[in-house]
């Protein structure tokens, strides 16, 4: 299969009227299957597969000629080919599509739930919506078996403030054997409230999935309704949203890097970066009203223009972290006991990475050079000049020290964008469907890939929209990393990923 | 009547400890939190944190066994008595004949034994996971101590505390290689049984990455009060212990008189502020290392100690 393109695959399907800006085809089960297997054979990669009440989408993307496309399989009977049968970043999506929509994976190799722990009032909310049948069999782990072996239950509930999820390790005194996940105890029903919403509603909401993402989320949104309703939107609010969105990528990394080293026990670098983002989050509050940056970005533009001030306020910023963030590299690089503790630690191998697409700093501290600024881009990063950091190690060290050069990457491009900020309106009004339309965005958050698909009825209300969070294939992988380490440097692994819990369990 | 004054000063001596154990705490706390630019709590805290876990009920596992509402008292009363042996700001005093080395190191290892035990009594994996690291930094830590404890021994002719800290003051002890191995194998030691950074974190909230936190995970109340007291006093101890044998200057003898104990409380206070000091920074500048590397870390401190004794049986002068 892997001689064909994905177009050529894509291609063989019927197209459907309205979705932009990549095609949408339905297909068949046997093309159904063909797509599977392309995606089993390294060629594509699986961007997102979700359902709704009767078809389930699969959305890829051909990294050599830089194709994306969505394929639809209509599923009258509640079922369809399972495609992490052949191809294991999928399994994790259909058991979700099985818990919300109902939708049954056939010949799936895990069909255990995933997102439904028998706590929802109802049973598939994005399909038939029965009630529950309440309280679901005890959830059977992965067996292991061996001598001397012993399970160590970790969460959800943490000793920390932080997002809750289970992690059952079954380790031989210290050494990991295995490490599965349990993930869904943040399920908020983000898409069923998402369904019949008006874009307003529906921006915030999507702007609320995983609020560190806040930005990227709102942007890809915004962008799958423009592409939907072929909105054309004004330049200047273009260059406003990769500001926002690099301030994001900015505080983000920064609070991560301090936050990987606190995981050593190495406080000073947390102490120290976390002023730098306290820094960052001020300057944004400053010039966007909001520290987070939320609903800065609306389908259209952007809310507000600059204040008058704020090129200075941004140029400030910039060179007191070109001052500041220096010697804290300096300080983590001169650093042998937090060296020690980072290098070789975590490792994924490189082949998962481009099996799972995972994306962000974990792929790329592991070769895969995917950034969606790139392909397939939006403007106005296609006009401004960037370098892709990529690694080979990756390690822990790996991931920190590409977060270090994307911070450096972000502050050249938010200088760059302050210099070359055209003006002119922030906001176009947004043309009115006038019949039911479809959109897919995919865009570069600090955490990795955003993808939203979405589709509009006529009157500008949401009918379905799946935002899928770069994590869903980063997870899976952290239960790669630890292997061959120690329990006790399962937090820095964990860390260092940062994989969100929100916009997974959604 | 001179009897009763230097029963007296032993009392106060044993009140000293436990009063001051929270605040050496507090103290680190607040180094600490200043290196790292924050403004950090009152030195004050512990406190405020113990009068508020005494005042907390005291919520008990199911598969809770006696031994583990026990063993916060033992594990108290062990750690008070071994730090109230040292001798502080006077030495000679009238229970000085017990302050020996040996004793205090047995007085420590009873006290992880209950620790070590009442984690496993849960049944938790958290409380085991501790326990089971906390035997292994003990199977190292104890007998770099008592390695230590030799070479001073060889020195001093004796293991009484008291006599120790009489000869280090004498001019024929003066420098001397095997006594500078023998400081450093009980500081490394001291940071191993404190649980202090890089063996362990006592500020972490990481349930996987804990050693003597993971032990006391299910513990609440007062016992938890008394286990958080234990800890302080532990540190107290030790760096009471490395102020008496390696700094015994400014230390009153018994019945010297009030001025001489004032003079000897004030060399104790900025002793222990020192040494606190020297704690927060040296942990400041350390990342953790990791759990299999304590064993080279402690295994340097026991031949260190190794070393030492060694030395002295080479040359009388070294």
């Amino acid at each position: 299969m892997n001689a064909s393109s994905l177009r050529t695959v894509l291609e063989g399907g019927r197209p459907v009227a309205g979705h932009r800006p990549w095609p949408r085809v339905i297909v068949t089960p046997e093309l159904w299957i063909a797509l599977s297997e392309g995606l089993a054979g390294g060629a594509w990669t699986l961007l997102g597969l979700w359902g709704e009440s009767g078809m389930a989408h699969l959305a890829a993307h051909e990294p050599s000629t830089g194709t994306l496309g969505v394929a639809s399989l209509p599923c009258p009977d509640g079922w369809f080919p399972s495609v992490g049968r052949l191809h294991p970043p999928a399994q994790r999506l259909e058991r979700a599509i099985a818990d919300l929509v109902g939708l049954q994976p056939v010949d799936a190799p895990d069909s255990r739930p995933w997102l439904d722990h028998g706590r929802w009032p109802v049973s598939h909310p994005l399909g038939l919506a029965t009630p529950s049948i309440g309280a679901l069999p005890p959830y059977p782990f992965l067996p292991v078996e061996g001598e001397s072996l012993h399970q160590i239950p970790v969460g959800p509930v943490h000793a920390g403030i932080i997002e809750p999820g289970h992690f059952r390790f079954t380790a031989n005194g210290e050494a990991v054997v295995r490490l599965e996940e349990r993930l869904g105890y943040v399920h908020k029903g983000i898409e069923s409230l998402l369904t019949g919403a008006a874009l307003e509603r529906a921006a915030r909401l999507v702007g609320r999935v995983s609020g560190d993402s806040t930005v990227a989320y709102a942007l890809a949104f915004a962008r799958a309704v423009e592409a939907a309703t072929e909105t054309i939107v004004p330049d200047h609010a273009h260059w406003l949203r990769a500001l926002l969105a690099e301030l994001e990528r900015l505080a983000n990394h920064l609070g991560d890097i301090g936050a990987i080293c606190n995981d050593a026990a190495f406080a000073l670098m947390l102490a120290h970066c976390a002023v730098l983002r306290e820094r960052v989050l001020r300057a944004s509050a400053a010039c966007f009203g909001h520290r987070l940056l939320m609903d800065c970005i609306v389908p259209g533009g952007v809310a507000a223009d600059l204040p008058a001030d704020s090129a200075k306020v941004l140029r400030a910023l910039v060179a007191e972290l070109r001052r500041r963030f220096p010697p804290l590299v300096e300080l983590y690089d001169n650093t042998a006991s937090l060296q020690d503790r980072t290098v070789g630690t975590g490792f994924v191998r490189p082949a998962l990475i481009r099996q799972f697409g995972c994306g962000g700093t974990i792929g790329r501290a592991g070769g895969r050079a995917f950034d969606a600024r790139r392909q397939p881009g939006y403007p106005p990063y296609d006009q401004l000049e960037f370098a892709t950091p990529v690694l080979d190690e990756s390690d822990v060290n790996a991931r920190i020290w590409l977060r270090i050069h994307e911070v450096e990457q972000s502050l050249t491009l938010i200088e760059r964008i302050l210099e070359r900020l055209p003006s002119g309106p922030v906001r176009g009004a947004l043309n009115r469907p006038g019949q039911p339309c479809e959109g897919v965005a995919l865009v570069e958050g600090f955490r990795g890939d955003v993808l939203v698909w979405l589709r509009l009825a006529a009157d500008g209300t949401v009918v379905r929209c799946h935002p899928r969070d770069p994590s869903w294939f980063q997870w899976p992988l952290l239960e790669a990393a630890i292997e061959n380490n120690i329990v006790a440097d399962f937090p820095l692994c964990n860390k260092s990923f940062n994989c969100s819990y929100s916009g997974h369990d959604l | 009547m001179a009897l009763i004054a230097d029963y007296l000063v032993q009392g106060c001596q044993m009140l000293l400890m436990l009063l001051l154990a929270p605040l050496l705490t507090g103290w680190v706390r607040v180094f600490k939190a200043r290196l790292l630019r924050r403004r950090g709590p009152s030195p004050l805290q512990p406190y405020r944190d113990l009068f508020k876990l005494l005042r907390k009920e005291v919520v008990l596992a199911d598969s809770a066994s006696w031994l583990f509402r026990v063993a916060p008292y033992l594990i108290f009363a062990a750690l008070w008595v071994a730090a109230a042996l040292v001798p502080t700001f006077a030495g000679g005093l009238p229970f000085s004949w017990t302050a020996d080395l040996i004793a205090i190191v047995a007085l420590l290892g009873t006290a992880r034994f209950f620790l070590a035990l009442a984690g496993l009594d849960v049944g938790t994996s958290f409380g085991g996971i501790g326990s089971s690291r906390e035997m292994m930094i003990a199977s190292l830590a104890e007998p770099a101590m008592l390695m230590m404890v030799f070479t001073l021994s060889l020195l001093a002719g004796t293991t009484e505390l008291s006599s120790v800290a009489r000869f280090m003051l004498t001019a024929e002890v003066g420098l001397r290689v095997s006594l500078g191995l023998a400081l450093l194998a009980l500081v490394m030691v001291a940071i191993a049984e404190n649980a202090r950074i890089p063996v362990d974190n006592p500020a972490t909230h990481l349930e996987l990455t804990m050693v003597h936190e993971a032990m006391v995970l299910e513990y609440s109340g007062r016992h938890l009060a008394l286990i958080e007291l234990g800890a302080s006093l532990k540190l107290l101890l030790y760096i009471s212990l490395l102020g008496c044998i390696f700094a015994p200057w400014g230390m009153a003898v018994v019945g010297e008189g009030l001025t001489a104990y004032l003079i000897g409380v004030g060399a104790y206070l900025a002793k222990l502020a020192f040494g606190g000091f020297l704690l927060a920074l040296f942990e400041t500048s350390i990342a953790k290392m990791r759990v299999f590397r304590v064993d080279q870390f402690l295994g340097a401190a026991l031949m260190l100690g190794l070393l030492g004794a060694l030395l002295l049986f080479v040359s009388r002068s070294l």
